[in-house]
């Protein structure tokens, strides 16, 4: 009670601007993400608008400036190097500032201490550090529009010595702030993951052991050992090639004896376990809903486990896929294809548990259990679009086309973003104290699922036809000419499906003030979170939760109801519990 | 909408649409067997009220299977891409009588050099042409192929041939057409603003015709010249 009390005397911009509170950096990581995440999608829009009517006046175009677009009587046309930049920032945005922070710093924040029983993190002020270090990085990114030359244009890889050196595309001071935006970013990341590892091995409750803690909170503790062993080569990537473009050092610029496939390598080396940092906490977020959705325990739990070790120690050693085709030694080719092969092997445990899960199960279809359902039908088919990649030969062909693009925006939209939804549903009680409303989420769901398809199957299609991804203009390109009726209808669908957003940003934002008042567990759930009033006070817990079972005890016989507590007494136990609840220390 | 791969025209077109056709089959299953389970799944077993689910808390024979079957399925892809790999990539798969080429690649363009009469390149005889490469029909063509700036990438669809041109690496590169014609060069690795406009064209001709080319380019250096200057405009 001491600490609840003690919330309501802080002042204002302690309570919600520098706030130590786990649940408030949570929501400010969710107001950033969400803002970029709408960044990233217009930036995405204007790229479909020239690839759809290559060089035709874009509408609203006139409103930016000559160094974007060329003015012309008709109306403005996008320049090239603006559709770089717009490539360039669509995907690092998207990866970094949006799906990331997304997955890892809001549900990082607000599940972990939640679910394991504990009052804050380990490091409330690292942690608010955290998102003090993730914002302005993403405002230093957004900002690198604006400055001379524009913003970076050399793809989100930033592959040298096209990003070494300003002379190859005019981008000097956008390509550094680039460089310094992420290095902040990686900090922020990195103080993050120390703060979970140490919260969830030290801070667990009474009773939760290991192998009690929902796969979630598993999936973010490895997360957070992951970004903390990629973040520090990401970083020190970019503060060499930092130093190619701004002290003369030549890491990566040939021409002074520097090597490019060295930026390959790092970048890589820390850009594959990124894949999975970006994939992971959505398979947890989505272990969670679909037992609660199929009320019933999630099949395999400790193989469910498991396959998280197994596809986060494998993401080490899969860098070079991305390589096949960069001129690394074609024995390496066949080293990496193998690994590769293998990592699709957790994944596909995954996806056949899930199944499992849903097997035998008394399936509530509401919201967050729809978009668990549409991430694994999603991730299924980017998992096996993977596969031909994998394959060195079918690679040489389809690398860098947009079959890539389409297996990528498979895993990372129809993968991760679809279990965002469902995360953000399914928890948002916990952040603001209401449910956001069924009817409109189930809208939602079915025309971004049906749009999100429409859009993205295709390009499938396209890049057979060996449509490269990162071109400006596919008219350029005789054989591609015909694919261009297909280049429109996707770029027609891309609109609606950005459109009907519209729908889930109102249903999030109304329902902060007139959404079901959601009471301790609206969801029946078991796990601690559920536990607690929603939103939880400052502290989380008034008495130390002790632990009796796993999260998963749905449709359990021993019990009436169809979910069971982790912290209800077991019934021979209700008389005589062997542990007293301990009042929080404060 | 596709799922089928244009035709190919090289020896490589068989092995890596073979392969392409075998994913496509075992993914193929896979995705529709899981799809139906799902959707099966979830009309089946739908709510009804005052019914529990089935209290299941896994298989370890069930996970067991589904380890191993994916396990020795992808294993297997694998296995059988490993030989077509070698053949595209490793340089001592390049056949002894493949006539050598170099390949240039620069913002924004391709420039090609050809041995001429000699029969080796870097000599005086050389011939070089921008954007547009000539080859014979049934006769393999070794490329060296570099780049003087950034990062390119030589792509030429109806070969099923893709590399990476690097700046300051010599990389193998070689192929055999097997059907004269003209067919896309195109980048496929972001190299700069006008990456879009760095495309070409591979002709491949009969081998009368090409050792007529050749006579012709050879003939005079100086008309040669002016003859590509011209074929860029």
């Amino acid at each position: 009670m001491d600490a609840h009390a003690h919330a309501h005397e802080m002042p204002w911009i302690r309570r919600y601007i520098f706030s130590t509170d786990h649940k408030t950096i949570a929501i400010q990581f969710l107001l950033m993400s969400l803002f970029f995440l709408v960044v990233g999608g217009l930036l995405a829009m204007m790229m479909r608008w020239q690839l759809g009517f290559p060089s035709e006046p874009m509408p609203g175009g006139m409103l930016l400036p000559d160094e974007m677009m060329a003015p012309t009587p008709a109306g403005a046309i996008m320049l090239p190097e603006f559709y770089n930049s717009l490539v360039t920032m669509h995907g690092t945005i998207m990866i970094f500032f949006a799906i990331m922070p997304l997955l890892v710093g809001v549900f990082g924040n607000l599940l972990i201490p939640l679910q394991i029983g504990a009052d804050d993190m380990a490091f409330p002020r690292l942690n608010m550090a955290s998102f003090w270090m993730a914002f302005p990085a993403g405002l230093l990114m957004l900002a690198s529009f604006a400055v001379e030359g524009g913003a970076a244009g050399a793809g989100w890889t930033s592959y040298a010595p096209l990003s070494a050196s300003g002379e190859y595309t005019g981008v000097y001071l956008g390509q550094q702030l680039w460089l310094i935006s992420l290095t902040i970013l990686g900090f922020a990341s990195l103080a993050g993951a120390v703060n979970y590892i140490t919260t969830i091995i030290n801070m667990r409750a009474p009773g939760m052991t290991w192998f009690r803690m929902p796969l979630a909170t598993w999936a973010l503790f490895i997360t957070a050992i992951l970004i903390l062993l990629a973040i520090p080569i990401l970083a020190g990537a970019l503060i060499m090639l930092l130093f190619d473009q701004t002290i003369g050092t030549a890491f990566f610029l040939p021409a002074s004896d520097g090597e490019p496939l060295l930026w390959q390598h790092l970048f890589w080396f820390f850009g594959h376990p990124e894949v999975y940092i970006l994939i992971l906490p959505a398979m947890g977020i989505t272990s969670d809903v679909l037992a609660n959705g199929a009320r019933k325990p999630v099949f395999g739990y400790h193989a469910m486990v498991l396959a998280i070790v197994a596809i986060a120690f494998l993401s080490w050693i899969v860098w070079g896929h991305h390589m096949f085709q960069s001129g690394m030694n074609p024995m390496l080719g066949t080293t990496f294809m193998i690994t590769t092969m293998v990592i699709a092997v957790p994944s596909a445990i995954k996806v056949f548990n899930w199944l499992g899960t849903i097997y035998k199960g008394n399936i509530h279809l509401h919201t967050p259990m729809l978009h668990a359902l549409g991430f694994v039908s999603m991730f299924i088919i980017g998992g096996l679009s993977g596969v031909f990649m994998a394959s060195t030969p079918v690679d040489v062909y389809i690398h860098d086309t947009y079959f890539i693009v389409a297996h990528l925006h498979y895993v990372l939209f129809g993968g991760s973003l679809f279990a965002i939804f469902a995360g953000i549903t399914f928890w948002y009680p916990k952040m603001f104290g209401r449910l956001m409303n069924e009817k409109w989420g189930r809208i939602h769901f079915w025309l971004t699922m049906i749009l999100y398809n429409i859009v993205f199957w295709p390009m499938h299609s396209i890049g057979i036809q060996g449509h490269m991804r990162r071109i400006y203009d596919p008219t350029q390109y005789e054989f591609l000419q015909p694919l261009q009726p297909i280049n429109q209808f996707i770029t027609m669908a891309a609109f609606a499906l950005v459109a009907v957003q519209v729908i889930y940003a109102l249903n999030f934002i109304i329902s902060i003030w007139k959404g079901k008042k959601a009471g301790n567990n609206p969801w029946k759930a078991n796990s601690l979170e559920w536990t607690v009033p929603s939103p939880p006070p400052h502290g989380n817990f008034e008495l130390v939760p002790i632990v009796y079972r796993g999260p998963y005890e749905y449709s359990a016989p021993d019990v009436e109801e169809d979910y069971w507590l982790q912290d209800a007494p077991p019934p021979s136990e209700t008389a005589a519990p062997a542990l007293e609840p301990q009042p929080v220390a404060d | 909408m596709s799922w089928l791969l244009p035709d190919s025209y090289s020896t490589f077109g068989p092995d890596v649409d073979f392969l392409y056709y075998a994913i496509l089959v075992v993914t193929g299953v896979v995705f529709v067997i899981t799809e139906a389970l799902l959707v099966y799944f979830v009309i089946r077993y739908r709510r009804r009220d005052g019914q529990k689910a089935t209290y299941i808390h896994g298989s370890t024979k069930a996970e067991i299977i589904w380890t191993a079957v994916p396990f020795i399925a992808v294993l297997g892809l694998a296995f059988i891409s490993i030989p077509s790999w070698n053949m595209m990539k490793n340089p001592d798969s390049v056949p002894a009588d493949a006539l050598d080429y170099i390949v240039n690649a620069k913002q924004f363009e391709w420039e090609i050099t050809y041995a001429g009469a000699d029969g080796v390149t870097g000599t005086a005889d050389d011939i070089s042409t921008i954007n547009i490469m000539h080859v014979p029909v049934n006769q393999a063509v070794n490329i060296t192929l570099r780049s003087e700036d950034v990062l390119h990438s030589f792509f030429l669809p109806e070969m099923r041939v893709k590399q990476d041109a690097v700046p300051g690496m010599d990389i193998t590169v070689w192929f055999e057409a097997t059907r004269a014609g003209a067919y896309p060069i195109g980048c496929a690795e972001l190299c700069g603003n006008l990456h879009t406009t760095m495309g070409g064209t591979l002709n491949v001709y009969e081998a009368a015709d090409f050792e007529a080319w050749v006579a012709s380019q050879s003939a005079d250096a100086d008309d040669a010249d002016d003859a590509d200057d011209q074929e860029d405009q």
